[in-house]
Parts: structure tokens; sequence; C-alpha cells
């Protein structure tokens, strides 16, 4: 089972991300949940939701220690690193983040100027999809094609092509390679 | 059906118009509004009434008029919404009309939060309105359980002319989850003899819960506990974990038996012989089956969100055979598995006994806990 945070600001598609990856989990076969952060949130402010990923059946919706954080933003960083298990992912938007910034020494951290890479092609929404390439390329939770694949079919489902997202999709890859 | 990924709020929603949904009356309040909104969405576009009222105390009075045309008809709330509700709910009770009513439990007492809690338990299960009545109450303790159970809350509202309340939390309404939905079912083409439609050419029908004349309101009184008793003697629904065997069992609903499975999984890969027992009724009460398990286990743990009210109920049941430990957590705060964990450890791990008060001793330690 994966348990992981996906958090940012309310805009930068936090909650999209989530959905994303519980999609494309359900479809390579695994039980999935997707628990967000509601109600009182606006845009601008602090947006999170926890999903879970696992062959078996998932019992319990809350996640005490997660194996990964999906961070957008310096205040998810604050909220969500102490929650991280030993050894778990942290993913870090060096674009809105200080360069100086420490993190705890028993987890592992990569940095991506997501922000940066989707305004460079043209994209500046796909930030959240350039992440989700920098988290098929450090771990193997997904194959990335399979993933970016479902990526392209969600949005197509809801009517929405958007060639763009495979671009911000590869340079996240790249990045963290 | 493929399943798909829906958050519960609309996948009830659209549930309940499969099912055959023919008049909608709410009004928004987190964290229920997804629901209303879809259906704001879906009933106008298959030519069926939707009416977001003017608040819950309208929308509960629009649902009884509606009821009382034989139709099937619904409306969902969150706590304090519910709260408004209750007088309405009383008089449809008293009426002996059917309807479904979905509470998505938040946070309280008061406004309190809108995080997910079981804080109802008691005004749903046990009253709320005034008068003696029951309303069947199914607490879904997953997404796709949820719909399940949609479909079930107008057939068993109708077959009993009662009240069926899906009693969910925050969490189900809003968490997504894959789930398949069932076919849509044709409306309903039969019209129940008691309703109300005109009489023109018809004989005259009256529904009213007013009833001036003390003997004819007990006669009504023991029909409405007559049909009672027939529900509990056969429509108890709940789910079993790992009861064959088990030494120790919890009980526990909805989202907090969801959490309380992961810790008792957790807690048989140490070996404990433990299982869970969910009841998927709150009302009626899985009496037989927590009575056979009391002459079988050592002690019972039951764990809600909340202070400890289905608690009582089990307490009712097991009536000091065995002991009963209680952990709960309150106020929108919804427990980690693995402190529901410890407590089975503290279960399994020290003498239990049936003196004292549980409640007491729970509160001490979460007084250390929380402060």
């Amino acid at each position: 089972m994966t348990e992981m945070i996906c958090a940012g600001f309310g805009g930068q598609g936090v909650l999209t991300a989530g959905m994303l990856l519980i999609h494309a989990g359900m479809k390579q076969g695994n039980n999935v949940i997707f628990y967000p952060s509601y109600g009182s949130e606006m845009r601008g402010g602090t947006a999170n939701c926890a999903i879970k990923i696992s062959e078996k059946k998932i019992a319990s919706p809350v996640i005490r220690q997660a194996d990964i954080v999906f961070t957008m933003n310096a205040p998810a960083i604050d909220k969500f690193e102490s929650i991280l298990k030993p050894g778990g992912l942290l993913l870090v938007n060096s674009s809105l983040v200080d360069e100086n910034r420490t993190y705890r020494d028993d987890i592992r951290v990569i940095k991506a100027p997501v922000t940066d890479i989707a305004g460079e092609l043209g994209n500046p929404r796909g930030a959240n999809i350039a992440m989700i390439g920098v988290l098929a390329a450090s771990t193997d939770l997904f194959d990335p094609e399979f993933l970016l694949a479902q990526i392209n079919d969600y949005f197509e489902a809801k009517g929405k092509k958007v060639p763009a997202n495979e671009a911000c999709f590869r340079k996240g890859m790249e990045t963290a390679q | 059906m493929a399943k798909q990924l829906i958050k519960g709020n609309t996948a009830v929603a659209e549930a309940a118009l499969r099912a055959g949904l023919e008049g909608y009356f709410g009004y928004p309040i987190t964290p229920q509004t997804e629901l209303l909104e879809h259906l704001s969405a879906r009933m106008p576009e298959l030519g069926r009434p939707f009416v977001q009222a003017e608040s819950e105390l309208g929308a509960i009075n629009m649902v009884y008029g509606a009821a009382c045309t034989g139709k099937r008809v619904m409306t969902s709330s969150s706590s304090p919404g519910v709260s408004l509700m209750m007088e309405g709910l009383s008089y449809i009770a008293g009426t002996e009309v059917p309807m479904v009513l979905v509470d998505v439990v938040r946070g309280g007492p008061g406004l309190g939060n809108i995080a997910p809690a079981q804080g109802d338990y008691n005004q749903i299960v046990h009253g709320g309105g005034h008068g003696d009545y029951h309303m069947i109450v199914l607490a879904p303790a997953s997404v796709q359980e949820a719909v399940d159970l949609t479909a079930l809350a107008f057939d068993l509202a109708e077959k009993y002319r009662t009240i069926t309340c899906i009693m969910m939390d925050g969490s189900i309404g809003q968490m997504m989850e894959p789930a398949e939905l069932p076919p849509m079912q044709p409306l309903r083409t039969e019209i129940p003899d008691w309703a109300v439609r005109g009489a023109k050419n018809g004989d005259k029908r009256v529904l009213t819960s007013i009833n001036l004349d003390p003997p004819a309101q007990e006669v009504m009184n023991l029909r409405l506990m007559k049909r009672w008793q027939e529900i509990e003697a056969n429509e108890v629904r709940y789910k079993g974990y790992f009861l064959e065997d088990a030494e120790y069992v919890v009980v526990g609903f909805g989202t907090a038996g969801r959490i309380a499975l992961s810790a008792v999984r957790a807690a048989r890969e140490e070996g404990i012989k433990i299982g869970l027992l969910r009841p998927i009724t709150v009302a009626p009460f899985p009496i037989d089956v927590l009575d056979e398990l009391t002459e079988k286990v050592k002690a019972f743990l039951v764990v809600e969100m909340n202070a400890g009210q289905m608690f009582e109920d089990v307490r009712l049941v097991v009536r000091g055979r065995k002991p009963v430990e209680f952990f709960g957590r309150m106020g929108g705060v919804v427990p980690f598995p693995d402190e529901v964990l410890t407590e089975i450890h503290r279960l399994v791990g020290t003498p239990q006994t049936t003196e004292g008060s549980p409640r007491d001793r729970w509160l001490a330690r979460l007084a250390e806990t929380i402060g």
C-alpha cells in the first residue's frame, strides 16, 4: 500500500493530481481511495488530499504516516514533512521554495522547478502534471507511459484535451532523473 | 457496469435517482452539499422535481407533503440541519408515510465543524423527534456500500411505511472510491392504497399525525411498535470479520468500523484472536449476533467517533456478562488505526473488569492524550 499526501495552494491542482493518480491506480487494477480536505478552503489558501493505492483492500481512509508527500509550495512542506515515514519521499517545487531550506535527514527529497517548467512550456496550469512526471521518474508506482496515457484519458473524458500536459510530464520526468 | 471513481455524496444522489427517486427537497450544508448539487442537475434532466427549500424546516415539510402522495421522496442534510428537521420527522413517523433521510454527520454539538463524526447516533437511532417512533438506520462504511444501501433504504421505507435514514459521516460523503452504480430503474407505476392524490370519484382518505383521542392514539402506537418488532425480526444487517475463532471482538459502525478493521487486521498479524462486528443496520440493532458472541468471547471493545453512544446499546445486549471497553474520538477528530490497535493491546494485555465505568476509564486516558 502506498499512502500519499498531495498539498499546495488552492488552484495549483493538488486535488486534480490526487485524482489523476488514483484514476491511474484504479485503471492498473489497484484499490484506491481519495480523501480531500474540504469545506473551508479558498483560492490561494491551502488544499490537500490523502490518497491510498493498494493491491489489498483499503480499510482506514486516514493517513498517519505517508510514504510520499507531494508538495507544491512551502506551507505544504511545513505541514506535511513531519508525517513522512523514515525513508519516505518528499517532492518539492523548487520554483517556490527557498533553495537553502533544510529537510529531515531520514527522508528522500527531490526538488524540481515545476512552476517554471510549466510556465516555460506555455502551460502554467500544468505544474501539477510536471510534478506527477517527477513522481513517475522517482518511484516505481506506475509505468510512466501508462500513467501519461491515463492522464490524457482523464482530461479527454472531461472534454479537455491538453497537449501541453505531455510536455510538462516529460520535462518533469527529465528533471527528476 | 464498470466501476467508476465517485464521491460518496454524489454516489448516493445518483443511486437514489436510479432507484426511482421522484422528488427531492433539501437545503445545502457541508459536508453533504454535493448530494444536493448532483440532484439539482440530474432531477430536472429527468423531469423530476428538485426543490432547494428556504430552510431545512421547509425541506422536511415538503418531503412530508410529497410522501403523502405515495411518491418516492428523500431529503439530505448534515447534523445541525437534521436537528432542524426533527419536528417534521416526528410528524412523518406519526403519519406513517415512507421517506428516506440522509444524514452526513459532522462534528458537534452546536454548529461544531464540518469534519466527520458519529455524534448523531442517539438522535437518529433513539429518537430525536418527539413521541414513540423508530427509524430504520443504515450505516455504510464505504462509497459502494452507501450506493447499495440507497435502493434498500427506499424499499424498506415503503415496505414498512417508515422513515429510513442513511447515516454516514463526512468522510464517507467526501471521499472518492471506485464504485459500481446500479442500472437506472423505471419509476414505480403502482400507487399505494393509502396515498392521498385527490378524491375525485373515490373514497375520502386522511393522512395526519393528529389523534386527539388517547385510546385511539394508543392503538396507533401499538401498530407502530408491532411494525418495529417485525423490522427487528427481519431487517437486521451486519458484517462480521474474523469472528469464527475470535476471543475478543471490536464493535464499530461506519467509518469507525472501517478504521477498526485496519487495527483488527494488524492485531491478527500479531496473532491476537480478535474480530470485528460492524453493524450495517444500527437500528434495528444486531442484538442476536452480539448475544451469541457474548457467550463466546472474553471481552469487547466498542470504537466510535463520539462519546460512546452505540456503546450503550452494546452494553444493553451484553448485560454485564463480559467486559465492554470503549474508545472514541469526538468533535470531528477521526481516530487512526494505531490508536485502536493500542486499545486492542490494552484490552488483550491487561485484566478486564465488568466493574466501574468504562467511559470514565476512557475519558481519563483521553484527557492524558489531548489535555
